[in-house]
């Protein structure tokens, strides 16, 4: 697995530092074999006190690209989930992406217009179609 | 679908549709997500063909850098480089995994409540205060794998979350025992099944709330465990905070996260996610041929065993002759790991290795072992064998769900 940084505005250089000293190396080979995360330790305190959590997620700022072609996946796709994960499919026969648009609509219910469906498998055939 | 919901997701439509005609990849308005003003950090996984790259974000809450899967519902993966640091994965590098997309943002502790429902004696309605002062409190490791561990290695590929080998992680797991609460509610006679859900929601009216299920026995195995906190903190909120189950040596599906509803069944469970969801071929192994009809399908359940080589990768060089040190992880699924072998022969010959640590069956735990690599191309083959004497096979399993892969891992690097 290889890293590569691609800076892109302020403060770039210091972020991807951050990155890399988080998830890079930081022991040589041959360091002894010990656990990172210590476990509860010995003597502490019996009570366990849980704090509320308050958070913000963040959101997708991509759209599926293609223009008009686009237009059906995005209309009735991105409601439910953001687009990266389809665009990180590997490449799917007609017949299996038609699959998957009817599991979305009969299993999980989503709301696609039965005329949409059309467009929606001719783009992802046609973008993540097997060549 | 609650109001809100319906006003996000028309703004989001029509987000989409006002700039449909724009081409490229289109920056939504108003999003609070600031692309340019964020390093583009990516990571190109050792996937054998299709999209390699991916994102590697520090945007969400209470997590370090994670592998971007997908942000809405996140899909979050662990960097592998954090399982050469030790056999627990940290709680901010812990990989995530959501089915639905409203997911509660705020857990008020105090106005919380655990539901035991069904066919019990007394309906119960437990406060956090309730279960983490009220009940004997357990500690376990245990690893937390996704179904769909490594499913970007299935070939002929399938859809779905295609990821590398990072969606799993180890943690120290505390909590109490599921059977605890169920005695506290009194199980009746006949009943068959538990079934679990949380706080998450699906987007859409009519769709199928997750929620799953153990066999009434399993349930009360005194393993299985309600936690509350995970490596000595409570969870981060995408790991389930404020309780998530926790399922020893079954896959990542049935620990559900932010457990707020428990659910004792006089009869089988013909919901959604356990009938028709999460399914493999009754098969050794969950393997099947790609196309193959008439073959029995059941729910996943036991995880199998892996090994994996932490402190080399794909394309490393090593000193020809020179004495080298490999080590990394293994877990034996549904039990403890009897030994791990390396063979730098192509499997002919295995070569044990030490094992580190017990942190107890259902945990990583850690082998090294030195190897005198010769010159030109290595390759380092990785095998555990468990506890039962179940080893890992050489080849990849198959199933149209991508689910429970475990072949031999190799690594393939050269020397100079």
């Amino acid at each position: 697995m290889s890293l590569s940084v691609t800076p892109v505005g302020f403060g770039a250089a210091l972020l991807a530092g951050l990155v890399l000293a988080i998830i890079g190396h930081p022991e040589p080979p041959g360091a002894i074999l010990v656990p990172a995360a210590a476990p509860v330790p010995a003597g502490a305190p019996q009570t366990f006190v849980l704090k509320s959590v308050s958070i913000d997620l963040p959101t997708s700022n991509i759209a599926f690209p293609g223009g008009t072609k686009a237009e059906a996946i995005n209309a009735n796709c991105l409601a439910c989930h953001s687009a990266g994960m389809v665009l990180t499919q590997h490449n799917l026969s007609r017949a299996t992406w038609a699959g998957v648009v009817d599991k979305m609509i009969h299993a999980y219910k989503a709301p696609v217009g039965e005329k949409d469906v059309p467009a929606i498998v001719d783009y992802l055939t046609e973008t993540k179609g097997l060549k | 679908m609650g109001e809100a919901m319906r006003r996000m997701i028309g703004t989001t439509r029509r987000s989409f549709l006002g700039q449909a005609g724009a081409g490229g990849l289109a920056l939504v308005s108003g999003s609070a997500w600031i692309a340019s003003a964020r390093a583009e950090t990516t990571v190109d996984l050792p996937l054998p063909d299709g999209p390699r790259v991916r994102v590697v974000t520090t945007s969400f809450p209470q997590k370090a850098a994670m592998i971007l899967q997908r942000t809405r519902p996140p899909l979050l993966e662990t960097p592998f480089e954090v399982f050469d640091r030790g056999v627990f994965t940290p709680n901010d590098s812990f990989f995530v995994r959501w089915h639905w997309a409203v997911i509660p943002t705020e857990v008020d502790v105090n106005t919380f409540r655990l539901s035991v429902r069904g066919h019990v004696g007394t309906e119960l309605s437990m406060t956090l205060k309730d279960i983490v002062d009220g009940l004997p409190r357990v500690e376990l490791a245990a690893v937390n794998q996704c179904s769909g561990n490594s499913r970007g290695y299935t070939a002929p590929p399938v859809a779905g979350a295609q990821w590398s080998n990072g969606a799993m992680g180890n943690a120290k797991w505390m909590g109490v025992r599921l059977k605890d609460v169920l005695d506290r509610a009194g199980v009746k006679r006949g009943a068959e099944r538990v079934r679990f859900a949380g706080l998450d929601e699906p987007v859409v009216d009519g769709a199928p709330k997750l929620m799953k299920s153990l066999d009434i026995d399993h349930a009360r195995d005194g393993e299985v465990m309600i936690a509350y906190a995970m490596n000595g903190e409570q969870l981060p909120l995408l790991n389930g905070f404020p309780l998530r189950l926790v399922v020893p040596g079954w896959y990542s599906t049935y620990w559900v996260k932010m457990l707020d509803r428990i659910e004792v069944l006089d009869g089988p469970d013909d919901s959604f996610w356990m009938k028709s969801a999460y399914l493999i071929p009754d098969t050794p192994g969950a393997t099947m041929k790609p196309g193959q009809t008439g073959v029995n399908m059941v729910p996943i359940n036991k995880m199998v065993p892996r090994s994996f080589v932490t402190n080399l990768k794909d394309g490393d060089t090593l000193k020809a002759g020179a004495k080298t040190l490999v080590r990394g992880i293994a877990f034996g699924g549904s039990t403890g790991v009897k030994s791990v072998g390396i063979s730098i022969d192509g499997g002919a010959s295995w070569l044990p290795t030490v094992l580190g640590r017990d942190e107890g069956k259902y945990s990583f735990r850690q082998w090294q072992r030195e190897i005198v690599p010769a010159a030109g191309a290595v390759s380092v083959m990785v095998r555990c064998t468990n506890n039962d004497g179940l080893a890992q096979p050489a080849t990849l399993n198959w199933n149209a769900g991508g689910f429970m892969h475990n072949a031999i891992e190799i690594v393939h690097v050269t020397t100079s």
